[in-house]
């Protein structure tokens, strides 16, 4: 009867909580059957006395009745669990140090896996913070040398993909080539960098992204010649303007220009968290494709799917579209352009997988790596509450004596297991916590999604989880050992060498093994990577990043004809260049138009003169818009000359090429003085550099080209200085010298090329400090759980020791006999350890750079550092042990 | 003591409660226990005082009804009755005993 669970349940629960007057009501029941019986007795004929006897005899046991009375009508679980928590409660806080101890272990074993967890949460289990981000999409071609530039598409080809395909609701996409700081906002006080998106119209309703105040843009506003409006991002709002909710409608100075700030955009939303890691974006423009058709490639290409529309789908779609594709409608030739002829012209592949698959390998590790911790953790909480439940042996036999079952006591050590457990997960879930802000605020690592990283419910679920895993697992060992064992025997008083005693040192030697072998895969892991990280550390970049530093200079080189313009900016440059040499500290200074290891760019396919190539044998390379004196200022190795103020526009078109792109346009010859044809006419190249890492530091470095900004219109100015000092001391010198050319320089920040090149290795460099901790941990873990094993060993055979003194063995062999079996217990370690490592050194191979995964500096290295943890770990009980006067050994029992 | 006496199972004291309760009308716990050692001829072993928390479990489930009140003797004494339910449920667990015990008889009697 279904009704009548309910209302039992009801009545149990009621029960379970108002025990004393159904307690007094039994109490008063039971009186009154006595009293009934007694006179039923006496009426047969009893005396009083007999009759109250056999009264008490019919009845049966009175507290025997009233329990199972209790049990019938409450919820005896809770009862016994009540009893259970208080007790351990009990013996816990008569126990602090061990309390404490088994505390923070926990704490750290499970706070790390809580803060990891959230972050491979954030990076990869949770989907994009956009409605529907399933249905997202990134559409560009495979993943080539050339980064940005050769995963962007023209105006003209966005917008024929757009009209030929059926498979989106909209297509999308962004400008991949701005600039960190390419606005300047003035006309409130001193004048501010800006950093701005250009994004397509229909960006933010693709995305689904709606305003936190006014609007998106209107089709009005993606036109030529319309207005100039502007989104701004909630950060940016809430530090530049206050969060004053009237800048909606009003018009900001951008660039000059009058700009109509028509929204705010929504706390949530951050575009460089997803698009851009380790970048800042304050506000969104709407992309003009007219302004920009004779840009090149310029678009990155997203999308919504259909509902019901798979990306296989799309992506036979996308197979078919792209041979359609021109690079610019004007140019029937450049039609099919997007094609590549040896492989896969066009990915069509979710948002969430460009955004954070690349990371998968390393959070996955990082993952494991961390839950290997926990397990370290958990077996030494093992070893301690075997210890501990050895020590209580006989308080164990006396509550078996006094009726206790076996079941009963294995209940209680669970619930000791799990209380602290609980307690730890309290405290590693603070500590995760406080990891986790402090995660998120770290603006300069390159990984997405990090500024949204929070803690939520999945977390909070996340931590009780492993909090009852964690329980269950240390609380194995000893439960099994309570449910196993001989009680009685530990009544007896000798218990010192018994063979059950014998066989427990067994199984917690046998733990401390595997600790060692676990601290053993994390170390190699660690040292693998830490010796990856400094391969990297180790690339030759192609130019010196020490000593230099680089700035935004605005400039004004607005002229009637290009040519003019040309020799404006020359002009203006050559001061700079002159006034900033001339700065006491500075060796050399130049300016280009794009730095390396940020954002670049890719145009034309240069052809050596009268020679013909094969299909496919040339590539694009990355072009850089340069100044004389920038090949000096980076620390760049040249062959050749470097561009001259003589080469300007009306001289003979020069250009720079790299010994990559040379060996292939001249193979076997000195390219110097050879004319190349690119940029729409003959160029001589004057200077070959040697390859610089443009792109990312750990790949090959593709091609580059650098034409001069006198014949060359740059995108942009980033001045670099070299000099003999640390270079933030010149920021201010620097600055001014700016500003004494042009009073509007912005207080644009002094980047030292150290900066860049960490913010490049940032994501490697992340991980290999996480597993780092993580693996130092370890090794404290398992060095605390060696010195448990020992120290209680050499407890345990006090007597044995001191019978052996007493026969004649000196300290030094006590000592040395002490020391000698910790090292056994860490080699055997070792041992298994070593073969594990080689395992995961095999799955985390496509992880290391430049190290194999039988590198055998650092398995040499492992080894020599548990050694000395061993020895370390050994020495206090060893000393111990050779402390042991035999009289008092023998003495005591 | 004659031969063992049999060992109540929960279920089975429950069953007998009901029983008694409906044949004997409104009953306190001390007069249950006797009737049920009487009817069953002495034969079952009961601790008189597990009752209670047979009484309790009808009790929960709403078979039985409880009200203190006075016996002949003017004694207070927890008075119990059956309800409706109660006598359904009765009628259902004694129908469901009778063809078990017909079946374990056939069953066992088999050579």
């Amino acid at each position: 009867m279904k009704d009548g669970w309910v209302r039992r349940s009801r009545e149990r629960v009621r029960a379970f909580f108002w025990k004393a007057p159904l307690d007094a009501d039994l109490d008063a029941e039971m009186a009154s059957h006595l009293e009934l019986a007694m006179e039923d007795n006496v009426r047969r004929g009893m005396t009083l006395d007999e009759a109250r006897r056999q009264a008490m005899v019919g009845f049966g046991g009175v507290q025997q009745a009233r329990e199972k009375q209790r049990e019938a009508r409450g919820l005896p679980f809770l009862d016994v669990l009540g009893q259970d928590m208080r007790y351990t409660l009990r013996t816990l806080g008569r126990d602090v140090g061990f309390t404490v101890v088994a505390v923070l272990i926990l704490a750290l074993g499970i706070g790390a896996n809580v803060a990891v967890f959230s972050v491979v949460n954030t990076i990869l289990l949770r989907p994009l913070p956009f409605p529907q981000s399933e249905q997202l999409v990134w559409i560009a071609p495979p993943p080539q040398k050339c980064g940005l530039s050769c995963a962007t598409y023209s105006a003209d080809a966005h917008e024929e993909f757009k009209a030929q395909t059926r498979s989106y609701q909209d297509v999308t996409g962004y400008m991949a080539f701005s600039s960190p700081d390419n606005y300047r906002l003035t006309g409130r006080g001193e004048p501010q960098p800006a950093t701005g998106m250009e994004v397509i119209g229909n960006f933010f309703e693709v995305l689904g992204v709606q305003p936190a105040m006014g609007r998106l843009f209107t089709a009005e506003e993606m036109r030529q010649g319309s207005h100039p409006v502007a989104l701004l991002e909630y950060a940016y709002w809430k530090r530049q303007f206050a969060g004053d909710p009237s800048i909606v409608g009003k018009e900001i100075d951008l660039n000059g220009r009058p700009v109509t700030v028509v929204g705010v955009l929504p706390a949530s939303f951050d575009f460089g968290a997803v698009f851009s890691p380790g970048s800042k974006v304050d506000l969104i423009v709407p992309e003009i494709l007219d302004d920009e058709r004779t840009w090149g490639n310029i678009v990155t290409m997203m999308a919504r799917l259909k509902p019901g529309v798979t990306v296989a789908q799309a992506q036979a779609e996308a197979t078919l579209v792209v041979p359609k594709l021109c690079w610019s409608i004007k140019y029937p030739q450049s039609c099919g352009s997007y094609v590549d002829k040896h492989g896969v012209s066009m990915e069509v592949k979710t948002l969430k997988d460009y955004v954070s698959g690349r990371l998968r390998r390393s959070l996955i590790v990082l993952w494991s790596a961390v839950g290997m911790i926990l397990l370290i953790a958990c077996v030494n909480l093992s070893n301690l509450l075997l210890a501990r439940s050895a020590a209580r042996g006989k308080e164990f036999a006396m509550r078996s004596a006094l009726g206790a079952s076996r079941a009963r006591m294995v209940r209680q050590l669970l619930t000791e297991s799990l209380i602290l457990s609980a307690a730890g997960a309290v405290v590693g879930f603070g500590l995760a916590w406080a990891l986790v802000i402090w995660l998120a605020h770290q603006g300069s690592v390159a990984l997405p999604l990090l500024s949204t990283l929070h803690i939520d419910g999945e977390v909070l679920g996340w931590t009780v989880l492993i909090a009852f895993a964690a329980a269950l697992l240390f609380g194995l060992a000893p439960g099994l050992r309570m449910a196993s064992g001989n009680l009685q025997e530990a009544l007896k008083d000798s218990g010192h060498g018994s063979s059950a005693g014998r066989k427990h040192e067994r199984v917690r030697a046998a733990l401390v093994i595997a600790e060692v072998a676990l601290a053993c895969v994390l170390l190699v892991g660690a040292g693998l990577l830490l010796r990856s990280f400094l391969k990297v550390l180790d690339v030759d970049l192609g130019f010196q990043p020490d000593h230099a530093a680089s700035m935004r200079v605005e400039y004004d080189d607005s002229a009637p004809t290009g040519d003019q313009s040309a020799v404006k900016r020359g002009a203006i440059f050559r001061e700079i260049l002159t006034r900033v040499d001339a700065l006491p500290g500075v060796k050399v200074a130049g300016i280009a138009d794009y730095l390396p290891l940020g954002r670049n760019r890719a145009w034309g396919t240069p052809t050596p003169k009268g020679k013909v190539f094969p299909e496919g044998a040339l590539h694009g390379p990355l072009v850089y818009v340069i100044s004389p004196g920038y090949v000096g200022a980076m620390g760049m190795r040249l062959h050749g000359r470097d561009f001259t103020w003589n080469d300007g526009p009306a001289s003979e078109r020069v250009v720079m090429i790299n010994a990559s792109a040379a060996r292939v346009y001249w193979p076997g010859e000195d390219a110097v003085g050879r004319i190349l044809q690119a940029n729409g006419g003959d160029c001589r190249v004057v200077g070959v550099v040697d390859d610089i890492h443009a792109d990312n530091v750990e790949g090959d470095p593709g091609w580059q080209i650098y034409y001069p900004i006198t014949q060359q219109r740059p995108n942009d100015a980033e001045l670099v200085v070299r000099s003999s000092v640390e270079p933030s001391s010149l920021a201010g010198s620097v600055l001014r010298t700016l500003r004494e050319l042009n009073p509007g320089q912005p207080a644009a920040e002094f980047r030292p090329m150290k900066a860049i090149v960490a913010r490049a290795n940032s994501p490697r460099q992340f991980f290999m400090l996480l597993v780092g901790v993580f693996a130092g941990l370890g090794l404290v873990l398992a060095s605390l759980g060696i010195y448990g094993v020992i120290a209680y060993g050499v407890t345990r055979q006090t007597q044995e020791i001191g019978i052996r003194m007493a026969l004649g063995a000196s300290r030094g062999r006590v000592q040395r006999a002490v020391l000698w079996k910790t090292l056994w217990l860490v080699l055997v370690g070792i041992g298994a350890g070593t073969v594990a490592s080689y395992g995961a050194a095999r799955m985390i191979q496509s992880l290391l750079f430049g190290t194999e995964a039988t590198d055998p500096m650092t398995y040499a290295g492992m080894l020599v550092l548990l050694m000395v943890v061993a020895l370390v770990a050994g020495y206090l009980p060893a000393r111990r042990a050779s402390r042991i006067d035999p009289l008092v050994a023998l003495r005591t029992n | 003591m004659g031969a063992v006496k049999l060992d109540l199972l929960q279920g089975t004291l429950d069953l007998m409660v009901l029983q008694t309760l409906a044949s004997m009308g409104v009953q306190h716990g001390y007069g249950i226990a006797r009737r049920i050692e009487q009817v069953s001829g002495n034969e079952v072993l009961l601790n008189q005082g597990t009752i209670y928390a047979s009484l309790v479990r009808l009790q929960q489930r709403g078979w039985i009804e409880a009200e203190w009140g006075t016996s002949d003797n003017n004694r207070k004494a927890k008075f119990y009755s059956i309800t409706k339910r109660g006598r359904k449920q009765l009628a259902e667990d004694a129908s469901h005993w009778q063809r078990l015990s017909a079946v374990m008889g056939r069953v066992l009697s088999q050579q």
